[in-house]
């Protein structure tokens, strides 16, 4: 699927939620359930400080695509962390690079990704998108 | 001295923007530990000194410049009195308290402070509080100590003896802190500092708007505070510095004021306090936005405003054991207003984003005081601070949302 499509998905999925309470919920879960990096990957090496809450982001190279993993200390930025997994994990450095990310704001989350959050979710795009680009270097 | 309690919260409807909404919900402002909200009268000074006033000061022959110049001198008078200084001219203008910090820091260790010499502080400082006195250190080749606290946030005071060696060349501390509350008892920490000749730096920012100061009774060397904390406007701060020391540190920063004379063969000659630490063209408009934050605050009477606070204090406190799991962060015998807390299993990033989701400012994270969290072993806390403007019924409002924010997040 492309990333268009799985935002499609998302918004839609988002639609049915009347408040913010609803979708905080949803994200809670989201945040709850996903077991999304494995232990030995939650190192500094892999840590991406946003002063508050804490990001750890790990990505591989499969078949033209990346795969990334993540989690956070916080649930909230990782319900969040798991949106963004789902949308970009799976493509290809190309469409990485591309997008917009526009499915944030449709969803009444943008205010999580504005650089005055300290909650790291900025700097990860900004890091998962520097991988895209390392490895379209190395690989093409 | 104390007059009859005034209709405490009546004040609050001096502050426009407590009316206000965020998502549609009341606001609830519990954020006072990291700035306060401005009355109404403080926000028109301001207006009116540049519809009607606005001059560069201390230069100018004309009826403005001279205008601003006495209003604004008169305002170092004001805070003279505030702080009950021995001279106007003890009391120097600056950015706030991390400018206060820096300038002493900086002016303190370029004459006095020598390789292998100590400054003291302690675990419970501000960041500001900490990191000039590093770069002095550093600088210098000094070490840089610190008086721990125990596990209700109380300052380890029967270590003080041992830790005021006679490397130790100033002793700056919090006089009441941001993160846990605590009030230090100043005075006798500077009374056993000045057993031992070391002169005292009290880093004001949280108390001004809490507690009396006399700065004459305290004996300290230098005291310091932001405007905007105590009602005022940003950008505005004061640094209070005894006479003699003022005199005998170098400058901070060179430029215009600074200066008697300036020639480029024969050098320069520095100004009379309190210019010589005043460089460049002053925050005038702030400057008089503080005199009247500082009138508007001693109008209704500091110890009115603290009797209300302590009583938000308790009730909050009260409410906040009924709730699961939740830990208060700083339970010294005497503190201020200010309710950290953490709740196990929660990261505070996720109480304090749920509780603005329903209109309730409050502060997570470190509170730029890192070593605090590190003396608890947490990352960060939740911190709801009040003033004399907040109610019983925002705190209700408050527990609530707390105990649905938990719930979602559990
Ligand atoms: C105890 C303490 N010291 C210093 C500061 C720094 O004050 P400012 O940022 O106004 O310079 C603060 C502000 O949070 C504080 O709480």
């Amino acid at each position: 699927m492309t990333i268009e499509h799985i935002e499609q998905q998302i918004i839609e999925e988002f639609e049915q939620f009347d408040d913010w309470m609803e979708r905080y919920n949803y994200i809670i879960e989201l945040g709850k359930n996903l077991p999304l990096i494995n232990a030995e990957y939650k190192t500094e090496k892999y840590l991406i400080s946003g002063c508050q809450s804490q990001v750890w982001l790990h990505a591989a190279y499969e078949d033209g695509k990346v795969i990334y993993k993540a989690d956070s200390d916080a649930i909230i930025t990782k319900g969040i962390v798991a949106l963004l997994i789902r949308v970009l994990s799976g493509q290809t450095p190309d469409a990485i690079l591309n997008t917009p990310l526009a499915f944030v704001d449709k969803i009444g989350l943008k205010e999580h990704l504005s650089p005055t959050r300290s909650n790291g979710l900025l700097s990860m795009i900004k890091q998962m998108k520097l991988y895209a680009m390392a490895f379209k270097a190395k690989y093409k | 001295m104390t007059s009859k309690a005034p209709d405490i919260l009546a004040f609050r409807e001096d502050f426009p923007i407590l009316k206000r909404s965020v998502y549609n919900k009341p606001l609830v402002y519990f954020d006072n530990a990291a700035t306060t909200q401005k009355p109404q009268v403080v926000i028109d000074r301001i207006v009116k000194y540049y519809a009607e006033e606005n001059a560069n000061i201390h230069r100018g022959v004309h009826y403005l410049s001279q205008h601003s110049t006495m209003a604004f001198e008169n305002v170092r008078e004001q805070v003279r009195l505030f702080l009950n200084a021995n001279h106007a001219h003890e009391i120097i203008f600056t950015r706030g308290t991390t400018e206060s910090i820096n300038l002493i820091a900086s002016s303190f260790a370029s004459k006095h402070l020598l390789a292998g010499d100590e400054i003291l502080i302690t675990q419970m400082e501000h960041h500001s509080n900490i990191v000039p006195w590093q770069l002095a250190c550093e600088a210098k080749k000094a070490t840089l100590k610190y008086i721990p606290f125990n596990e209700p946030g109380e300052l380890e005071l029967s270590l003080l003896d041992k830790l005021l060696t006679p490397r130790v060349k100033l002793l700056a501390l919090t006089h009441l802190s941001n993160a846990l509350g605590t009030i230090n008892p100043v005075k006798e920490i500077i009374a056993k500092a000045h057993q031992k000749g070391i002169p005292v730096l009290i880093d004001g920012a949280q108390a001004v708007a809490h507690i009396k100061v006399d700065v004459q009774e305290l004996d300290c060397d230098f005291y310091c505070f932001s405007g905007h904390k105590i009602y005022g406007p940003m950008g505005i701060g004061v640094l209070y510095g005894k006479e003699k020391w003022l005199n005998d540190l170098p400058p901070y920063q060179g430029g215009g004021e600074m200066i008697k004379t300036v020639s480029l063969e024969k050098g320069t000659t520095y100004n009379d306090l309190p210019f010589k630490f005043e460089a460049g063209t002053p925050n005038v408009s702030d400057v008089l936005g503080l005199e009247t934050a500082l009138n508007y605050i001693q109008n209704i009477g500091l110890e009115h405003i603290a009797a209300w606070e302590n009583k938000l204090l308790t009730y909050a406190s009260t409410k906040l054991q009924g709730i699961n799991g939740l830990q208060v962060i700083g339970r010294a015998k005497h503190k201020s207003s200010v309710l950290s807390f953490i709740v196990e299993g929660i990261h505070p990033y996720d109480i304090g984003t749920l509780l603005d989701k329903m209109g309730i400012a409050v502060r997570t994270g470190h509170h730029c005081a890192q070593p605090v969290m590190d003396r608890y072993g947490i990352s960060g806390t939740v911190r709801a601070s009040f003033s004399f403007y907040n109610t019983k019924e925002e705190i209700d409002v408050f527990c609530e949302a707390l105990k649905k924010a938990i719930e979602m997040l559990k």
